[in-house]
């Protein structure tokens, strides 16, 4: 196995902002956003595929972004935690975790607002077996999950009409 | 492609699970192959009576799909994958030709009729499911030969499967699964396929189960006797997950509630079963 390989060059457009990048072919997709983009919202948490502390959009789908290439992402659009506050004012979900006191470390926030994210999209008035199904990939060590319930339940109100 | 670079080279279909195993130095290929830039790879289509599942396509869009609904075993296993995130990036092709035994998706499709077309330089064939894992993480596919595409044929008119999972999270593999397809006549059950997921090398099929249950009324007796031939046949390990005994147990009970729901199906009625956990 070789120490070095040739790197390739990838384009992208992060939280709206194009951006070039040349990378090994292994760097994993989260290394490029926090190393070499400076965007540290996206956490490392189990580096498994597991806990989904990294998870970011991929052309609106969420992914675990530890799961994939950098190379992989040539020619996609990402959205990460940092891409939800616009102009100086929270997105009504980064809101709606505040103001319900969902969360506590903040380790897992981000991804757990992505997935939010993507359940809100799809569904501005989300049951409570829908939340559950929909944030079954990110894990919480700290806050028992119910305000999480509650912040979501939240940001879909708000959205709602948006 | 695959013929210059030689063995160690593996493809990349979803990632979700070659990606973790080389983190974990489990897996260490020369050469990786990313097959997410082939075009028109991930598709469902419908082609006379049989469905066409693309090897790209990702589990999230069979969760998503009407057209796979129509078995609605299929959406059973799609919907229960994993997460969100795994889903929206696995794939149904990569999951079949990985050969875990604890994998999903070969399960729910050996209960049914389902062909596995391969493609290398020599041309593509068809290769039946059942012939095509041969153990465990261990295909047919030949070192230059790719999975292109998943074909199954929906069951005949008045039958019903489902399938369960009990797994102890959501973004691990199931401790147990269970796929049941029933044919029914009346009361009667004309035919039916029983497999086993996560409880040997390979999923396995439970012929003395599907004969418990064949030609007769399905009752309670019928339903013993199918659990107990389960328990005979299913080979699990002592693990982490659970004992050999309690994923005896655990098969025993996935293959009675997936009975219940195949039955109701096979009436018509609309029943929601997935991966169940806490």
């Amino acid at each position: 196995m070789p120490e070095t390989f040739d790197k390739v060059t990838i384009q992208l457009k992060v939280n709206g902002k194009p951006h070039s990048a040349s990378v090994e072919p292994r760097l994993l997709l989260v290394e490029l956003l926090r190393e070499a983009f400076d965007l540290t919202g996206t956490h490392v948490g189990c580096d498994t595929t597991y806990c989904g502390a990294c998870t970011v959009l991929l052309n609106g789908a969420s992914v675990k972004s530890c799961t994939m290439f950098a190379v992989q992402a040539d020619g996609a659009e990402i959205l990460t935690v940092e891409g939800l506050e616009k102009d100086g004012v929270l997105h009504p979900i980064q809101k709606a975790f505040g103001d319900s006191y969902g969360l506590q470390c903040g380790y897992c926030t981000p991804g757990l607002m992505l997935s939010t994210y993507q359940l809100v999209g799809e569904n501005r008035e989300p049951a409570e077996p829908e939340i559950r199904k929909a944030i079954a990939g990110n894990t919480c060590r700290c806050t028992g999950y119910q305000n999480i319930f509650k912040a979501i339940r939240l940001a879909a109100q708000n959205m709602k009409g948006a | 492609m695959l013929s210059q670079i030689g063995d160690d080279a593996k493809l990349l279909a979803g990632g979700q699970s070659l990606i973790p195993l080389m983190k974990l130095r489990l897996a260490n290929p020369t050469h990786l192959v990313d097959l997410n830039f082939v075009p028109e790879a991930a598709y469902i289509k419908e082609d006379g009576r049989s469905l066409r599942f693309g090897a790209l396509t990702r589990h999230a869009a069979i969760e998503k799909s009407e057209l796979a609904a129509r078995i609605p075993m299929l959406h059973d296993c799609a919907a229960g994958i994993a997460d969100v995130q795994i889903r929206n990036r696995g794939t149904i092709g990569g999951s079949v030709a990985e050969a875990d035994p604890s994998g999903d998706w070969a399960v729910v499709l050996l209960t049914l009729e389902t062909q596995v077309h391969c493609l290398s330089p020599r041309g593509e064939r068809a290769v039946p499911l059942a012939a095509f894992i041969s153990d465990a993480y261990t295909t047919v596919l030949e070192r230059d030969e790719l999975l292109r595409e998943i074909v199954v044929k929906p069951p005949e008119k008045g039958s019903g499967g489902a399938y369960l999972a009990f797994k102890r999270s959501a973004p691990v593999y199931p401790t147990a699964s269970a796929a049941v397809n029933l044919v029914m006549e009346g009361d009667v059950c004309g035919d039916a396929a029983i497999v086993l997921g996560c409880v040997g090398l390979v999923p396995v099929k439970a012929t003395q189960a599907e004969d418990a249950l064949r030609g007769k009324k399905i009752d309670d007796k019928a339903v013993s006797s199918a659990m107990e031939a389960v328990r005979a046949a299913v080979d699990p390990q002592s693990d982490m997950r659970g004992s050999a005994e309690y994923k005896r147990t655990l098969a025993a009970g996935l293959v009675k509630r997936a009975i219940a729901a195949a039955m109701r199906r096979a009436r018509g009625e609309r029943v929601e079963v997935s991966h169940i956990y806490a």
